[in-house]
C-alpha cells in the first residue's frame, strides 16, 4: 500500500498517465490532471478522444500503462484488486450513460444496492437510499420499477445510487447522453445541487453546451489534455443550465456564470 | 483527508442470498426449466428409496406380527428317491419336545374338490384337499373370515373349511354351500383369511382328520407339521426335530422356517432398486448440466450488471460468490421440489398398497448433499468467469 501524503488536497491526481490498449491503440498519451475537493469538472472532447478511458483510470476500473494515478490519496498502482474494490465502494460513485438499473427492483432497492459493498446493514441502506432519492427529487417514486419511470427519472435513480454513500468523488460518463434535453436538464440540476453540497464531480461529455455549463472544463483530444484552467477552478458554482435545456426543463440555475479560463497545453 | 486501510466489507449471508436470488427472480421461466432436471433426478431417487423402504418396512412389520418362531416339518425323500412319509405318531412326538408350545398337522388327501359332480375330476383348480388337526388355526394364528373353524363336532362330519385362495378359485363367498369331494357332498362351514406364513393353506380345502379317514380314504400320515416354540428355542428345536419325528430315518425329514422366505424377500427388495437409482443419478447429472448451462448464459447476459457491481465496489470474490449462490439456489430449488415430489410419490404408492410410507432420513440428507455438490460444480466455472471479467470490459458489453 502507498503511504499517502498527509492532508492531500487532491481527490484526483494523474501524472504522466498513458494507456495503451491491447492491439496498440494509444488511448491516452501522457495526461496530467489534478482535481481538488469540491470541484465540478467537465472532461470534454470529441468521440474517441480518450474521455472514457480517462474516467476508467480515475475510477480505478482500469490501470494505466505508465504514469501515476492517485485517488483520494491512494496510489492505485500499489493496491491489489480487493483494495481497489474497497476504494470504489467507499470513495467513488459512478453514473453511466446507460442507467444500469435492475429491471425487477424498485427504485429504493436499486439505490440501496449501491451501498451493498460498503458493509452497511440492510435497514440503514434502505434509509440512506430513501434520503438519496429525496435528494434527487424522487421521494415520491421509491416503490417504482425502472420501466415505470421516464429516462430522466431513471438516470436520477442512478445518480442517487452513486451518491447514497456520500462518496467524495462522483464520476459521470455522458450522464445525459441517452436523455432528451428536458430530462438532461433534470440530471444536471441534481449534479449542481450535489456540487453545491460539496461533492467533487467529474462529468464526461462531448456536448459543448454541457461542458461550458461547468465552472472548469478539461478539454481532451487524441489522448492529450489540450486545455485546462487548472485545479481549483471547478470550485465555483456552475452557470445556469444550458439554454437549450433550460428552456424546456424550467430548472432554475443560480445566476452569475463564471466563464472558464482557457489554458494552453496541459495544466501542471 | 484521513486514509484508513482499505479492506473490502464482508457480505453477510442474507446479502449473499439476496444477490443470488435477484438473478433468479427476473427469469422465472428459465429458472423453472433448469431446476426441473434436478427435481426429476432427486424425485426419482427419493421415490425409489422411499418405495423400497416402505415395502421392506411392510415385510418387517408383517414378520413382527407373524413371528419368526414357526417351523414346518415335511417328509423329504427316501434314500431310493421316493417320497418319504412322516410316521402317524410324529405329531405327538413333536408336542412332547420341551420348548414346543403348540403343534398341528395337515395331511394331503388323495382326492379333489369340485362345485358339482358334473365337473371332471381332473379339474382341480390347483386346490389341495387336506386333513387338518383342529388346533391348526391356533398354531398358524390364522383368522376365519366367514363361518367357523373345524371343532370337535365338525371335524368328524362331512364339513370343509376353505383357504382364501381356494374359496376364490371355487367362486364361493359364503358358507352353507355344498361341494363335491371324493364321492359325496361336503358342506362349506368356514372360509379362512390370508396366511402369509403358510400360503399352501390358502390353496387348500381342509377337513377334519376323522372325517378324512372316514369319507375320503385318508391314511392318517401327516404331510406337514406346523410347530411354534419360544423364539429363543427355535434353533434348538430345529436341531432335534428330525430325530424326534422319525428316529429311524431322520434324514427323510425336512424342516423349514417360513419366516425366512419373507425375510429373504425383504432383503431382495433392495436389489432391483439399484437400477432405478442409476436412472435417477443420470437425471440428476443431466439436471446439473442444465444448471451449468443456465449459469453460463446468465453470466454472459449479465456482464453489464457485473461491471456495475464492480464499480459499486464488489470484489472478484463477491462476484464469484453471487453466481455460486445463484447456482446453489437454483439447484436447491430443484432439490427441494424433487424431495417433495419424491416424498409424495412414496406416500401415494405406499398408501395405495397398504404399506407404511417410509423415506429414510439419509435419503433426504443425500438429496441435500447431492444438490449442494451439483450446485457448486455447475456454478463454479461460470462464477469464475464472472469474477475474472474486467470491470471495463463488463461495462462495455452489449
Ligand atoms: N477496451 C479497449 N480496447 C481497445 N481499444 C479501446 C478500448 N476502449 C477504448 N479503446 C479505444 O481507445 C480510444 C479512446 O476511447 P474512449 O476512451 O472510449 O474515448 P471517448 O470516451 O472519448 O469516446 C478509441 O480509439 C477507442 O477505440
Ligand atoms: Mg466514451
Amino acid at each position: 500500500m502507498s503511504a499517502p501524503l498527509p492532508e492531500q488536497p487532491y481527490v484526483v491526481e494523474l501524472r504522466e498517465v498513458t494507456k495503451v490498449y491491447r492491439g496498440g491503440v494509444r488511448a491516452l498519451r501522457g495526461v496530467d490532471l489534478l482535481v481538488e475537493r469540491g470541484e465540478l469538472v467537465a472532461i470534454a472532447g470529441p468521440s474517441g478522444s480518450g474521455k472514457s478511458t480517462l474516467l476508467h483510470l480515475i475510477g480505478t476500473l482500469d490501470r494505466p500503462t505508465t504514469g501515476t494515478v492517485r485517488i483520494a490519496g491512494y496510489d492505485v498502482a500499489g493496491l491489489p484488486d480487493r483494495e481497489l474494490s474497497a476504494l470504489r465502494a467507499r470513495h467513488l460513485g459512478f453514473v453511466f450513460q446507460q442507467f444500469h438499473l435492475a429491471p425487477g427492483m424498485s427504485a429504493l432497492d436499486n439505490v440501496a444496492d449501491g451501498l451493498l459493498y460498503t458493509g452497511t446493514p440492510l435497514r440503514t441502506r434502505r434509509e440512506r437510499a430513501a434520503a438519496a432519492l429525496e435528494r434527487v427529487g424522487l421521494g415520491h417514486r421509491l416503490g417504482h420499477r425502472p420501466h415505470q419511470m421516464s429516462g430522466g427519472e431513471q438516470q436520477r435513480v442512478a445518480v442517487a445510487r452513486a451518491v447514497a454513500g456520500d462518496p467524495p468523488l462522483l464520476l459521470a460518463d455522458e450522464p445525459t447522453g441517452n436523455l432528451d434535453s428536458a430530462a438532461g436538464a433534470e440530471v444536471l440540476g441534481v449534479l449542481r445541487d450535489l456540487h453545491a453540497a460539496g461533492t467533487t464531480i467529474a462529468v464526461i461529455t462531448h456536448d459543448p453546451e454541457i461542458a461550458e455549463w461547468c465552472p472548469r472544463q478539461v478539454r481532451v483530444r487524441d489522448g492529450r489534455v489540450v486545455a485546462d484552467p487548472g485545479a481549483g477552478a471547478g470550485r465555483r458554482p456552475p452557470g445556469p443550465n444550458p439554454k437549450a435545456l433550460e428552456a424546456r426543463a424550467g430548472v432554475p440555475g443560480p445566476a452569475g456564470r463564471v466563464p472558464a479560463r482557457e489554458a494552453t497545453g496541459g495544466a501542471r | 483527508m484521513t486514509r484508513e486501510r482499505l479492506t473490502p466489507a464482508r457480505l453477510g449471508p442474507s446479502d449473499v442470498l439476496r444477490t443470488g436470488a435477484a438473478g433468479l427472480r427476473t427469469r422465472p421461466a428459465r429458472v423453472l426449466l433448469s431446476a426441473l432436471g434436478i427435481a426429476i433426478g432427486i424425485a426419482t431417487m427419493i421415490a425409489v428409496l422411499g418405495i423400497s423402504s416402505s415395502s421392506r418396512e411392510q415385510l418387517m412389520r408383517q414378520l413382527d406380527r407373524l413371528g419368526t418362531n414357526l417351523l414346518t416339518i415335511a417328509p423329504g425323500q427316501t434314500m431310493f428317491g421316493e417320497q418319504a412319509k412322516l410316521p402317524v405318531e410324529a405329531l405327538g412326538m413333536v408336542r412332547r419336545i420341551g420348548p414346543v408350545r403348540t403343534a398341528s398337522a395337515t395331511g394331503l388327501v388323495d382326492t379333489t374338490i369340485r362345485r358339482t359332480d358334473r365337473i371332471p375330476k381332473a379339474v382341480t383348480g390347483g386346490i389341495a384337499v387336506q386333513a387338518a388337526t383342529s388346533d391348526l388355526l391356533a398354531t398358524l394364528e390364522g383368522k376365519v373370515v366367514k363361518g367357523a373353524w373345524l371343532n370337535a363336532a365338525t371335524e368328524a362330519r362331512p364339513a370343509v373349511v376353505l383357504g382364501a385362495t381356494a374359496a376364490q378359485r371355487l367362486g364361493i363367498g359364503r358358507i352353507g354351500v355344498q361341494v363335491w369331494m371324493g364321492e359325496r357332498w361336503f358342506t362349506v362351514v368356514g372360509i379362512l383369511g390370508p396366511m402369509p406364513l403358510a400360503p399352501e393353506i390358502e390353496r387348500s380345502a381342509l377337513v377334519g382328520f376323522p372325517a378324512a379317514e372316514k369319507y375320503l380314504g385318508f391314511d392318517g400320515h401327516p404331510t406337514t407339521i406346523y410347530e411354534r416354540s419360544a423364539e429363543e428355542a427355535v434353533e434348538a428345536v430345529r436341531a432335534v426335530l428330525p430325530r424326534t419325528v422319525n428316529p429311524e430315518n431322520p434324514e427323510e425329514v425336512t424342516v423349514s422356517r417360513p419366516s425366512d422366505a419373507l425375510a429373504a424377500r425383504a432383503a431382495a427388495a433392495g436389489a432391483f432398486t439399484n437400477l432405478l437409482l442409476g436412472l435417477g443419478a443420470v437425471a440428476l447429472l443431466v439436471g446439473g448440466v442444465g444448471v451449468a448451462n443456465t449459469m453460463v448464459i446468465s453470466v454472459l447476459e449479465r456482464r453489464k450488471e457485473i461491471g456495475l457491481r464492480r464499480s459499486l465496489g464488489a470484489t472478484r470474490g463477491q462476484v464469484r460468490l453471487q453466481f455460486l449462490a445463484e447456482s446453489l439456489l437454483l439447484s436447491a430449488l430443484g432439490g427441494v421440489a424433487g424431495a417433495v415430489l419424491g416424498g409424495l410419490a412414496t406416500v401415494g404408492y405406499a398408501l395405495s398398497r397398504g404399506w407404511p410410507p417410509v423415506v429414510p432420513a439419509w435419503a433426504f440428507a443425500g438429496a441435500v448433499g447431492a444438490t449442494l455438490v451439483i450446485g457448486t460444480l455447475a456454478g463454479l466455472y461460470p462464477a469464475m468467469r464472472a469474477a475474472r471479467l474486467s470491470p471495463t470490459v463488463a461495462l462495455a458489453a452489449t
